[in-house]
């Protein structure tokens, strides 16, 4: 097992290298010279050339490349042309919102999705199973943009059960804060649990069929124990399959939810570096997603050996 | 092995059918059939002649959808209609399951120990701690080696014969009164085959329990059973002590059956097997009329017209369901064997 875990941890380091390679020669790629940017109205050579100084810019690519990561692994991810703050200290105050979000997001998918998918699964044909299926195919369909403009117009402004917009963070006031939080994690599960639901009910329906739940049922197991210990585990993998798979779109729908609930997260900040062409901003929230990306991977093969023993690579003889 | 006192399970006139799209599907027809204490019975048949439905009807585990009547009494307890949680209680600790395939029968996530635990921890009301101890033993009981080290091995971990001796184990770990064995050896290769069979023998002279064999290996039924039945499209065609039916098989089935299997000598040179023609017939619902007549050789119009009963056809607990059954040895291959 430790070998297995150093040669996951190892493989993800060299694709965060990569990653960072691709990043750093992307934003260099850009059309348009930073120094002429930053110069404002001295566009003399002189001040271009000092500001490239300034900014390590009169140096070879590798030896910038070799700053930027050494200035990265400080924290510092350099300074929002827009705002003139650090990149890092807005990272620390949308990160958290985007954090908990997502999390939040995933635990209600799949709450949802998973016992949605076993219920139809063992209430096959009966008026469960339409139910749930009813509800996936919705949760599908239906764009979460719109069901969020719906919730805000329903459940907030109308009945004002939960705010509209706006966020207090976690350690100011907790209760406040799920209270904010709430309604925009389901909005942004739906489409997660949809997914989960449907692929937890066909792995259901495999593993209901299985020898081994024909065994468990032979040795007078109740049904809970049945569907729990022998089918659910058995199905498990393919839901944290899906999970892994689905987080990218995770990511971009939070872009989109903190949006309309007005939430200042990671998301609201991508989108204004990007309407206005915050550079230092946009650098840092592509790799922090790729970070984010390979991060999740390993934690999703972590699992798969967790759940799965077949999966594990055990140094000990069998 | 022939015991006088009562049976421990007791089928009576047990029959099983499916509906489905096209109608209802006669599965198993009037089944009858005692297992005394520490008997073991085979149960032979082709593929579709209503084997593992009988067996899986025992212990109420067909889907639901399966209309099962008759009777089955195990020590005097009806089973064929019993409330769910009263099988519940039954499977596992007085009936117990071996299964084909012994890969896929084992749950792959869960350590064997933990699988022959269960079993205790629900029938036994063990700790979890005293389970796995049990476990241990059970393993050793079965013959598999280091049992303290293979307790906490998955599946995948263990061969062939190993998970089915595993599967043992746990059929056995209440002491059932019952054993129930769908096909044991049919994944596995002849040596280990024949340690499996070796591994139940064992279990009955120790433990007492009756075994319900099933198989469609007629070498698997002369190694071990004590009597044999034979069946075919859903009914019982013959019964018998399994020396008494391997020398005088009375049913032409089952006469066909012996000639299509290889035996030693029998065969060599340019002798082919000779096989049964035709299918067994899948049957909407069962006829007035012998269910093997389309493929033998003997029909005539009294087969076609009406269901022959099973019937004492000489020697000791010898019936056969035959207008005509064979009188001495059926074939000339058979003749020239004896």
């Amino acid at each position: 097992m430790a070998r297995y875990l150093l040669t996951r941890a190892w493989q993800s380091a060299l694709t965060l290298l990569l990653s960072t390679i691709v990043v750093f020669v992307g934003v260099r790629a850009l059309p348009g010279d930073p120094a002429l940017a930053l110069a404002g109205e001295d566009r003399s050579p002189e001040a271009l050339e000092a500001i490239r100084r300034h900014y390590g810019l009169d140096q070879p690519l590798p030896v910038q490349f070799a700053q930027y990561v050494e200035r990265m692994a400080q924290g510092d991810f350099g300074v929002s042309i827009r705002t003139g703050t650090p990149v890092s200290s807005m990272l620390t105050t949308a990160l958290p919102v985007t954090v908990e979000l997502s999390v939040l997001a995933i635990l209600i998918a799949a709450a949802l999705g998973v016992g949605a998918g076993v219920l139809a699964a063992v209430r096959r044909g009966r008026p469960a199973e339409w139910l749930a299926n009813g509800l996936a195919l919705i949760g599908l369909s239906v764009p979460h943009f719109w069901l969020g403009l719906l919730a805000i117009l329903y459940l907030s402004v109308a009945t004002g059960l939960f705010p509209a917009s706006g966020f207090v963070p976690i350690l100011e006031d907790p209760v406040d804060n799920l209270h904010h939080i709430v309604l925009p994690a389901v909005i942004l599960g739906t489409g997660l649990a949809a997914i989960i639901m449907r692929q937890t009910r066909s792995a259901m329906l495999d593993s209901l069929s299985s020898d081994y739940v024909r065994t468990a049922k032979a040795k007078g197991l109740r049904p809970r124990a049945v569907i729990t210990r022998h089918a659910l585990r058995n199905s498990l993998i393919v839901v944290v399959t899906v999970v892994g798979l689905q987080l990218g779109g995770l990511i971009s729908g939070a872009v989109v939810t903190e949006q309309i609930f007005g939430l200042p997260g990671f998301g609201k900040m991508t989108i204004d570096a990007v309407f206005q062409r915050d550079y230092p901003v946009i650098q840092a929230v592509v790799l922090l997603t790729a970070a984010a990306y390979i991060v999740i991977n390993f934690f999703v093969d972590l699992l798969y050996s967790v759940i799965d023993p077949r999966i594990r690579v055990t140094g000990d003889p069998a | 092995m022939t015991t006088a006192s009562a049976p421990v399970l007791e089928i009576r006139d047990l029959s099983v059918s499916f509906p489905t799209e096209t109608g209802t599907v006669s599965a198993v027809d009037g089944v009858s059939l005692d297992l005394a204490a520490g008997e073991i019975v085979g149960m032979v048949g082709e593929s579709g002649c209503g084997k593992s439905v009988t067996a899986m009807s025992l212990a109420g585990l067909l889907p639901s959808s399966a209309r099962v009547t008759g009777s089955v009494r195990l020590d005097g307890t009806q089973l064929v209609g019993a409330r769910e949680s009263a099988l519940r209680r039954v499977r596992g600790r007085e009936i117990a399951y071996i299964f084909q395939e012994p890969m896929t029968s084992l749950n792959p996530v869960l350590t064997v120990g933990r699988q022959i635990g269960e079993v205790l921890q629900v029938h036994e009301r063990m700790s979890r701690r005293a389970a796995r101890a049990r476990a241990v033993e059970l393993l050793t009981l079965v013959g598999i080696p280091s049992a303290a080290q293979r307790v906490d091995n998955y599946p995948h971990q263990l061969s062939g014969g190993m998970r089915q001796r595993v599967m043992i184990a746990m059929a056995v770990a209440c002491g059932p009164k019952v054993l129930v064995a769908d096909e044991p050896t049919t994944a596995l290769d002849v040596t280990v085959q024949a340690g499996i069979l070796q591994v139940l023998r064992d279990l009955r002279d120790r433990l007492g329990t009756s075994v319900l064999i099933i198989t469609h290996d007629l070498g698997v039924i002369a190694d071990i059973a004590d009597r044999v039945v034979v069946m075919y499209a859903g009914r019982v065609v013959e019964r018998a002590p399994v020396d008494d039916l391997f020398a005088h098989p009375r049913h032409r089935y089952t006469a066909g059956l012996l000639s299509a299997s290889p035996q030693p000598g029998r065969h060599a040179g340019t002798d082919r097997l000779t096989e049964i023609p035709g299918l067994v017939p899948v049957l909407a619902s069962q006829p007035d009329a012998c269910t093997f007549a389309d493929r033998c050789p003997a029909a005539d119009e009294q087969c076609r017209a009406a269901a022959p009963p099973l019937e004492d056809v000489g020697g000791t607990d010898h019936v056969a369901a035959c207008w005509h059954p064979c009188i001495t040895a059926p074939t000339a291959a058979q003749e020239a064997n004896r």
